[in-house]
């Protein structure tokens, strides 16, 4: 081939600046809309956040944050907001929930990663996955259909008569609409979730510290105890955390289970009314009520504040965890 | 000569590739063993088939046999965590265990229930001295094992080893990830502790193996190509490919 021919000539020069410019131009368009689109649901979390915060303030106004927070009674008409009985049908349902789900999870999470061939692995994991994708108002329906009679024609009798003595397993509701067929929707449905998120942290770990282990002569267990568990618990802690902070925020199947009664619930068979279900229920109706709206608004406001501190814990917690598998 | 270790028709297929091909050896005791050969030729794979390492390898398929004092070790009677207790294994990488300097030794005796003594430390300084690290770390044993540098974590991991008095060692390039001293500490640990226990070394320097084999074992594509003692193999090598090899034309 001519060697001439191959060298740039000086108009080739000038189409290629230019072709080099206009690429340039491109890059920097497409950068600005990357950067643009990014930051927009950052944006709208903010426009939300002010929103609530606006439109509470009347009530955050008239009423002190502790007779709010601390509250007992919630009688909209005669202007009485007390938000206790709501956040601790939250906590009960959740907190149940979780005690449900968390050693279910991360036991199968374990399996999975550590005990379960290949085939099993990759069979089980995205059936898992799909529960996670059951809309929650089927979850809300199979609880009414299912959960909600065995606790109240089984599960709630039986306790009565065996364990009555106890305050937090007395039951003066017959109907089964509970904390307790709350908490096991919720448990089920946070529970794909949290193994999702437990098997992501399991298998950060390297191999060679399965192999460090398993080459004295450890078994498989023994390995997962002393080996591998100390270096997840963190990680399978904010597993957790992220479990709790869906399974407070869980609006419909949960509704649909609870009974929705706004009293502070004393046993697990008692109705409750969680934070999301009250907001669910009441926006839009009888807006007439003077404080009503900002009242329903501060407690999507405490609702997001809440679920926003979990789930910022367990983001810095698994940082932190997934950080460390790549040492 | 005794040999611990006998090796019969082993053939092993990762997936669709086959790694070994029916290799056949006698590990004779008390001696180094170097098991040579260009990256890839299936050296640490054959390493592994001898504490039954292979079987964590996803889709691995083993036949032939692999002996210990006669006994196949891949036999369905056999105890894994008892071979793996007996035939021990020094990683290319340190992993210390996420615990103390002290229960990083303490580790595998805890395990097994060899000892029920409550005071293990007479039996973790013993393992420590003959490892080389005791010097450097008797004051600091309940710090986290982490807090070592990599070459006394690798020192570490030989000591958590021996402190189940295995029969044989398995070294998968030990020295690989270590920088020079480190090397040599752990390479003159080697040389000691051959007196007493049988080395199986895998290794891609040609020089290390030159300073500590006894017996050579030459690798290539799966196959064992040549085998004998090192002064045989290394200065009059019988096959063209243990030639050109030593002398770097290939691998």
């Amino acid at each position: 081939m001519d060697l001439q021919a191959t060298q740039p000539q000086p108009t080739d020069q000038r189409a290629a600046g230019k072709i080099l410019a206009s690429r340039q131009r491109t890059e920097r368009r497409a950068s600005v809309l990357f950067k643009g689109l990014t930051l927009f649901p950052i944006l709208i979390f903010l426009v939300i956040l002010v929103v609530l915060i606006a439109r509470s303030l009347p009530i955050l106004q008239q009423k002190s944050l502790t007779d709010l927070l601390f509250g007992q009674i919630w009688r909209p008409s005669e202007g009485v907001f007390g938000f206790l009985p709501f956040i601790a049908g939250s906590l009960w349902v959740t907190g149940i929930a979780i005690l449900l789900a968390a050693p279910v999870s991360i036991l199968c999470a374990i399996f999975l990663s550590e005990y379960a061939k290949p085939v099993v692995r990759t069979t089980i994991k995205p059936l898992i996955d799909i529960l996670a994708a059951i809309p929650s108002v089927v979850y809300g329906l199979w609880g009414v259909l299912v959960i909600v009679p065995w606790v109240g024609d089984s599960f709630a009798p039986f306790v009565e008569s065996t364990l009555g003595f106890l305050p937090f397993l007395q039951s003066k509701n017959p109907t089964g609409y509970s904390i307790l067929s709350g908490a096991i929707v919720l448990a089920v449905m946070v529970t794909p979730f949290i193994i999702a998120i437990s098997y992501e942290v399991m298998r950060t770990v390297p191999r060679g510290y399965h192999e460090a282990s398993l080459a004295v002569g450890a078994t498989r267990w023994q390995t997962v105890r002393y080996v591998i568990f100390p270096r997840v618990a963190s990680g399978l802690a904010a597993g957790v955390v992220l479990g709790i902070s869906r399974a407070f925020g869980e609006t419909m199947a949960v509704l649909m289970v609870v009974g929705n009664n706004p009293n502070i619930p004393k046993s697990i068979l008692d109705a409750a009314y969680p934070l999301p279900a009250l907001i669910a229920n009441n926006y839009g109706e009888m807006m007439s009520i003077p404080l009503y709206d900002a009242a329903l608004l501060g407690s999507a406001l405490l609702l997001l504040i809440i679920v926003l501190i979990f789930n910022v814990l367990a983001t810095l917690v698994l940082r932190k965890v997934t950080g460390k598998g790549q040492e | 000569m005794e040999n611990h270790i006998q090796i019969r028709n082993l053939n092993v297929r990762i997936g669709n590739t086959q790694i070994i091909h029916d290799v056949s050896l006698d590990i004779p005791d008390g001696q180094v063993t170097a098991i040579l050969g260009p990256s890839g030729c299936g050296k640490t794979t054959l390493l592994r088939s001898m504490n039954r390492f292979l079987e964590l390898t996803e889709d691995s398929h083993i036949t032939g046999e692999v002996l210990l004092d006669g006994k196949n070790i891949y036999d369905q009677d056999v105890d894994v965590t008892e071979i793996r207790r007996r035939i021990g294994l020094l990683a290319q990488r340190p992993f210390s265990l996420p615990m103390s300097i002290y229960e990083n030794v303490a580790y595998g005796l805890r395990i097994h229930r060899v000892n029920n003594s409550r005071n293990l430390k007479p039996i973790i300084r013993h393992y420590m001295e003959l490892a080389g690290l005791w010097d450097e770390v008797s004051k600091r044993l309940h710090e986290p094992a982490t807090a070592l540098s990599i070459g006394q974590q690798q020192r570490l991991c030989l000591a958590r080893g021996l402190a189940l008095e295995p029969e044989v060692i398995l070294a998968d390039e030990p020295t690989s990830a270590l920088d020079p001293i480190s090397a040599q500490h752990i390479e003159m640990k080697l040389q000691e502790l051959k007196e007493k226990y049988t080395i199986v070394l895998v290794t891609h320097t040609l020089r290390q193996a030159r300073r500590l084999a006894d017996h050579v074992v030459f690798m290539y594509l799966g196959e064992v190509v040549e085998q004998g003692s090192a002064k045989e193999v290394f200065e009059n090598p019988q096959m063209e490919r243990t030639k050109a090899y030593l002398q770097g034309s290939i691998g």
